[in-house]
């Protein structure tokens, strides 16, 4: 037991054999992160005010690239994508607000440009449509359950 | 217990009827190409653009100084494929007096130029969206666009991929003769 209870203990410590071993996983694990942050597409620097620069990453998380579709401009190398950056950080560089930009998007690219779009009359069912099949799901489920129960057991022959 | 019965048979409908809708609606997205975005700029104003004029560039292109009537504008540049495929079609229109400007989209000047020499010039002026700041007001996101301006400079049209006769004679053929909005 107290043998046991030792061992796990230093496993627990470093979870690697030899100091060698747990070294070289770390620098792998590094060099991956930082191959992926040189990976990312947009290679502006920084803008200089903190929040603004924050409320530009979040945007281009949330903006879908319109040629590709499937990606955020975060990740497009698409030269719509490369555009529409520039105008995005013009636009929060020139003190624009979350909502400005969105507004912006939505008067020339609709809904669609947005991965987390707005709440009305056509986006309902696309943000209520799954809550309502699950809600529907159970109540169905309870209903057969509960009539199941009331149901005599049959006696074996 | 008759009722007990038709409980039942309502239990057995109901998911034969979920099953029918979905398929209603898988079966109408099968249909649809999901790259066609609908366009917000429809019953809305053209959106306002001066720009050089590509073959005069000392000169201004303005939406404004499009002549009263209603007009197209095409988006294209050298670059694209589907440009060319309706190139056919938009010289004809040229020919026979539809009021047809050009949006060149991120192209160069020597190419765009060089591309209108090879195929002709249907167009009564062009823009030059260097950039593409112009395009991204008009919401493009491809190139072949083509819009319908009507006489009141409201859009009512957005065709993505190359203008064909069927799409014009139905869509843009009534409001370029109606005129009036």
């Amino acid at each position: 037991m107290g043998v046991k209870a030792s061992r796990f203990r230093r496993t627990r410590r470093s979870g690697f054999r030899s100091r060698r071993l747990r070294d070289a996983v770390a620098a792998a694990a590094l060099a991956l992160v930082t191959a992926a942050a040189a990976n990312a597409v947009d290679t502006e620097a920084p803008l200089q005010n903190a929040e603004q620069q924050s409320l530009y990453r979040k945007l281009l998380e949330e903006v879908r690239c319109m040629v590709c579709q499937n990606q955020n401009l975060k990740d497009s190398d698409a030269p719509l994508a490369r555009d529409m950056r520039r105008e995005l950080r013009r636009m929060v560089e020139s003190g624009a607000s979350e909502a400005d930009v969105k507004q912006f998007l939505l008067d020339r690219y609709g809904d669609f440009a947005l991965y987390r779009p707005r709440l009305a009359p056509n986006t309902l069912l696309l943000w209520f449509g799954p809550g309502a099949i699950v809600v529907f799901a159970l109540g169905a489920t309870a209903f057969v359950i509960r009539r199941r129960m009331k149901m005599p057991i049959p006696e074996e022959d | 217990m008759s009722g007990g019965r038709k409980r039942v048979r309502w239990a057995l409908l109901a998911p034969c009827a979920v099953l029918l809708l979905m398929v209603y609606f898988f079966g109408v997205s099968l249909g649809r190409d999901p790259s066609l975005v609908p366009s917000p700029l429809i019953g809305r104003p053209a959106p306002e653009f001066s720009l050089p004029e590509l073959l005069d560039p000392d000169a201004v292109f303005s939406s404004r100084d499009v002549e009263k009537g209603p007009w197209v504008l095409n988006v294209w540049a050298s670059w694209c494929a589907g440009c060319v495929v309706e190139h056919e079609f938009l010289m004809a229109l040229g020919r026979v007096g539809v009021p047809l400007y050009g949006l060149n989209w991120k192209d160069g000047q020597k190419d765009a130029i060089g591309w209108l020499q090879l195929r002709g010039n249907p167009y009564r002026a062009i823009a030059v969206d260097a950039d593409g700041r112009a395009a991204i007001d008009w919401g493009v996101y491809g190139a072949p666009e083509t819009f319908l301006i009507d006489a009141g400079g409201i859009v009512r049209h957005r065709h993505v991929g190359p203008l064909d006769g069927a799409v014009f004679s139905e869509v843009f053929l009534p409001v370029l003769e109606g005129g009036a909005p």
